[in-house]
């Protein structure tokens, strides 16, 4: 037990330490970077209180893919660090005052309003042979299917819609329209001329 | 002894800087967009903290579907971003005005 809260205590802090990297970094590779470490880290922080089938999920979805597509995109733009960093601070006070507000009305709620409401517990133990990714599966293809289909037809689209904006024609490039090339005819392409036959003179 | 609190007051934190990130941020829109991944990642934590300590498989189900969300919305997202980027050689939030809303 102790040892599991020396665990937690580190993740947290490294997780704490990876957004505050994401959120004031000035150059987006190493808010990337830090968004990379902090999605790790809940993946471990999701370990720890056996909920390992979403943990790996998020690991290979977000680390994996997300990430590395949000990485291309920052390296394609070459965006100049300098314009944008312009003016960063003038809404820091701002930023400062609401996330302090939030965050001590949240921690009051959690920690002193959670006591009166029963709340206060810790996580129930699983029980002998539990298998966190069969339990999910079962309820995931079964009551859920429609949901899951839908989230199927929803990655479909994603993928369409991120083709179709991104895709252009770009003038003169050389390529078969096939389309057109089936549906071309003799008559568009071959011209019988009609001419006598000349004599040699 | 870990429980649910620590477990939400991680994510309120989480949640409480991702916010804070929007407003300072609020002139880079990529940046804009990893906060809210990291917004996203905070409610994510409170459904999984919720559905151990509830002993209840719901919230994982939930989480599921928040993920597959998430990543529709980063794809087309940072697709929208790149065709921006090529018709206005800027993602600066201040010079997308041309709506003069």
């Amino acid at each position: 037990m102790l040892f599991q809260s020396i665990l937690f205590y580190t993740f947290s802090a490294v997780l704490v330490g990876a957004a505050l990297g994401v959120v004031f970094f000035k150059n987006p590779i190493h808010s990337v970077m830090c968004l990379v470490l902090a999605f790790f880290q809940s993946a471990m922080l999701w370990l720890l209180i056996e909920v390992e089938f979403l943990a790996i999920v998020l690991v290979l979805v977000y680390v994996g893919a997300v990430m590395v597509l949000f990485l291309f995109v920052i390296m394609m733009l070459e965006v100049n660090v300098e314009a944008v960093k312009r003016g960063l601070t003038r809404y820091a006070p701002l930023a400062a005052a609401i996330a302090l507000l939030m965050a001590i009305e949240l921690v009051q709620l959690i920690w002193f309003r959670g006591d009166a409401t029963g709340a206060s517990g810790s996580f129930a133990a699983t029980p002998e042979g539990y298998d966190n990714t069969k339990a999910l599966g079962s309820v995931l293809y079964t009551e859920h299917v429609y949901a899951f289909e839908i989230a199927a037809v929803i990655l479909l689209l994603a993928i369409v819609a991120a083709i179709t904006l991104t895709m252009r024609k770009r003038p003169g490039l050389k390529v078969q329209d096939i389309s057109k090339q089936v549906a071309v005819r003799a008559k568009d392409r071959v011209r019988i001329v009609k001419m006598d036959a000349e004599k040699k003179s | 002894m870990i429980g649910l609190q620590h477990y939400l007051t991680l994510s309120a934190m989480l949640f409480v800087l991702s916010i804070a990130g929007i407003i300072v941020n609020r002139r880079n829109l990529i940046m804009l967009l990893m906060c809210i991944e990291l917004l996203l990642l905070a409610v994510n934590f409170n459904f999984i903290a919720f559905s151990r300590y509830l002993g209840d498989e719901m919230g994982q189900v939930f989480v599921f579907f928040i993920l597959t969300v998430a990543a529709a919305e980063a794809a087309i997202g940072l697709a929208i971003l790149v065709v921006l980027f090529r018709n206005r050689r800027s993602i600066n939030v201040e010079e997308l005005n041309t709506m003069k809303g």
